[in-house]
């Protein structure tokens, strides 16, 4: 296994390259913590920012200080941390696949989850997240695995970016069709699944976050310690090999990573599609292609993203919300349609 | 193999023989398939029996197999035979075996504004029944079909069209449709929503004689005004500058041509909902049955047909006493054929 290149000492040149991302990271923080405060402070009750700090550090039990640690914190903390781990499986994702067009939802990886969780409900009429992440996480896995495969065979005799994202849609064509048949047949599984497939971090509440937490934690350790391995496979399988990289267990733990992150947050928010696919393109022109500085900015900026989708679903429709998948989705295919026209799409 | 040529009015077309036995097998094929799916029902007849309700019009069973079985069955075989015709033309137009309507955005735009009636309209205005569903269903499905698929085109256009952009650009289109339609379920009442889920799974239940109407006659005019058409299909797989250079007038024949496949998927959309890959897969099916260098129109329409009768008789019996909608069926199958075409284009 390589040994963590993050401390190694580097030369002069290098320290002010390191010093100028450094920076960077800074300031993507700043903008993530900018966010949170729309996310904390915007919605149908409009918060000042003086009751929000109220809420927060000595709550006495407003109405304010209720709606803001009751209701804008969880959601705010799940946005961050679904935003983090769909960012992070995205740009992993496109890191292995080396396809600019991969997205956990666009790969089917979303469906897995979805397809596992509803027969759990169905079949074993599970009831409780916990039990939902598990299924989500089987399901995720299964799919990705599968992509994965699709995705890779034969090197450079692999898919092109192209019909990877076609393999993708079939799988998810497939899963959904499945689904539904499910769904028609029980409907109390069509009433979660409803809200479900549109993907939302409203009311899910302060014990989903501590259910997911773990999982994404120990998902986002994997993608770091997968950094250096990544950016060596992306010079091409053979010269990976002789830099002396385990193949095999390096694409191990990126799946592993990749179903952590995208299972959990799958399974806490239902299905968000597009934030993987857009966060590695917005975050290359300042990382480059070196990972282990890709997967720290694409977490960053997904994060900022899902929070910033969100405010803009809470405020876009009153007296109603729409959901942030909703948003992210039609923020995000445009885009994909602009990264399409823009150029044929080539192997990364 | 020999080929005969078919002169009509100065036209000729080239008529194989093999094509022309593919296309007869298959239909008998429908047409006995047809009569299996039509002893379903609450009440069970045999094949025999439902031959003589058909033709005795004095029999028990007269009405309910003449307005009740024979509607859905011949729903299920033109529904089936319009969208592999629309598959057909549009993969012959963007040289590429994976174009469909369904990717084109024909039938995922007509779903969101169905859903939208749907939904919309509500329990309060009386549900979907009535006018609304024999007329404005039908009429909403034709309007979006046509948006989704101006969309896509126009979004994929330029200077020329690429088959695989036009596919991606289909994918992107696809999933702004699908938001807007899962954001409909959700504010949706959820029995509406329930029947609006039936609905975009694609379904050949209830169908009458009014659903039959539409995508009938679709069929009778397209399908000759398609064959005329054809002949410049042919050439237009040798690419755009040849054709060009041979003195087709390109555009316009891709436009009509497109158009043509755009109408006959969204009365199919109208009529059934969106099933899923018969476009897709009826094509490519009757294009290796045939062994011809494009898929052949008449052929693609009678295994369009086909596939979509067998996988209701499935749908219908694979779970009985529950009934699938058939689009789920054609799903299940469909998808994996997907992933083998693609599978079997990478080289």
């Amino acid at each position: 296994m390589p040994k963590l290149a993050y401390f190694t000492r580097v030369s002069n040149s290098e320290e002010e390259q390191v010093r100028r991302r450094t920076a960077v990271f800074g300031a993507l923080l700043v903008i993530v913590l900018i966010t949170v405060v729309m996310s904390i402070t915007i919605g149908s009750k409009s918060v000042p920012l003086t009751d929000a700090w109220h809420a927060l550090t000595s709550p006495t039990g407003t109405e304010n200080d209720i709606v803001i640690r009751s209701l804008r914190v969880p959601r705010t903390v799940l946005g961050v941390l679904a935003g983090i781990a769909l960012g992070v499986a995205g740009a992993l994702m496109q890191g292995h696949t080396r396809n600019p067009l991969a997205d956990p939802g666009l790969l089917g990886v979303t469906q897995g989850a979805a397809f596992a969780m509803v027969a759990g409900i169905i079949f074993l009429g599970m009831t409780s997240l916990y039990a939902y992440i598990w299924f989500g996480m089987a399901g995720a896995l299964i799919a990705s695995v599968g992509v994965f495969a699709l995705g890779m065979v034969g090197g450079r005799g692999g898919p092109t970016p192209v019909t990877l994202a076609l393999a993708g849609t079939a799988v998810s064509a497939f899963l959904y069709a499945l689904t539904s048949a499910l769904v028609l047949i029980d409907e109390q599984a069509m009433d979660v699944f409803r809200f479900w497939q549109s993907g939302s971090i409203a009311a899910r509440g302060e014990e989903v976050v501590w259910q997911v937490l773990p999982f994404i934690v120990a998902g986002l350790l994997l993608a770091l310690i997968n950094a250096p391995g990544l950016n060596a496979l992306s010079l091409g399988e053979d010269v990976a090999r002789s830099l002396g990289q385990n193949i095999a267990l390096t694409r191990g733990i990126g799946i592993a990573a990749v179903t952590l992150l995208s299972g959990a947050s799958v399974a806490a928010c239902g299905s968000l599609s597009f934030i993987g696919l857009i966060v590695p393109h917005l975050v290359r022109p300042l990382s480059g292609t070196d990972h282990r500085w890709l997967l720290p900015y694409s977490g960053l900026v997904g994060a900022a993203l899902l929070l910033f989708a969100d405010v803009i679903g809470r405020v876009v429709a009153p007296p109603g919300e729409l959901e942030v998948g909703i948003v992210l989705a039609l923020m995000g295919a445009p885009f994909f349609v602009a990264l399409v026209r823009r150029r044929k799409p080539v192997r990364l | 193999m020999s080929a005969l040529a078919l002169r009509v009015a100065g036209l000729s077309w080239r008529v194989r023989p093999r094509g022309v036995a593919v296309t007869v097998g298959a239909l008998a094929a429908v047409v006995l398939l047809m009569a299996l799916n039509m002893r379903l029902g609450d009440i069970p007849m045999s094949v025999a029996e439902v031959l003589r309700a058909v033709v005795d019009a004095g029999s028990d069973n007269h009405f309910v197999v003449m307005e009740l079985r024979l509607p859905r069955a011949l729903t299920g075989a033109l529904v089936g035979a319009a969208l592999a015709l629309a598959g057909a033309i549009t993969q012959s137009i963007a040289r590429n075996p994976l174009a469909s309507p369904e990717i084109l955005g024909v039938t995922t735009g007509a779903s969101v504004t169905v859903v939208a009636g749907v939904v919309l309209s509500g329990s309060a205005a009386g549900g979907v029944s009535g006018a609304l569903a024999s007329f404005g269903i039908p009429a909403l499905a034709l309007l979006g079909g046509l948006t989704g698929a101006v969309i896509v085109y126009s979004l994929a256009w330029r200077r020329g069209l690429d088959g695989y952009r036009l596919v991606l650009v289909g994918i992107g289109v696809a999933a702004v449709f699908t938001n807007v339609k899962f954001w409909l379920l959700t504010v949706g009442d959820v029995n509406d929503t329930g029947r609006a889920m039936v609905w975009i799974s694609g379904s050949l239940n209830g169908r009458g004689w009014e659903h039959v109407g539409p995508v009938a006659l679709a069929l009778v005019l397209l399908i000759p005004a398609t064959l005329l058409g054809a002949r410049s299909l042919d050439a237009l797989r040798f690419g755009d500058d040849t054709v060009t250079s041979l003195g087709v007038r390109m555009n316009l024949a891709r436009g009509l041509m497109i158009f043509a496949a755009v109408l006959l998927a969204a009365v199919a959309t109208a009529s059934a909902g969106p099933i899923a890959f018969v476009a897709l897969a009826s094509p490519q099916i009757a294009l290796r049955l045939t062994r011809s260098a494009q898929p052949p129109l008449l052929a693609s329409a009678v295994v369009g047909a086909l596939l979509t009768t067998a996988a209701d008789l499935i749908a219908r019996t694979a779970f009985s006493p529950i009934e699938l909608p058939v689009g789920v069926v054609t799903a299940v199958l469909g998808a994996p054929y997907l992933i083998h075409l693609i599978w079997r284009a990478r080289k």
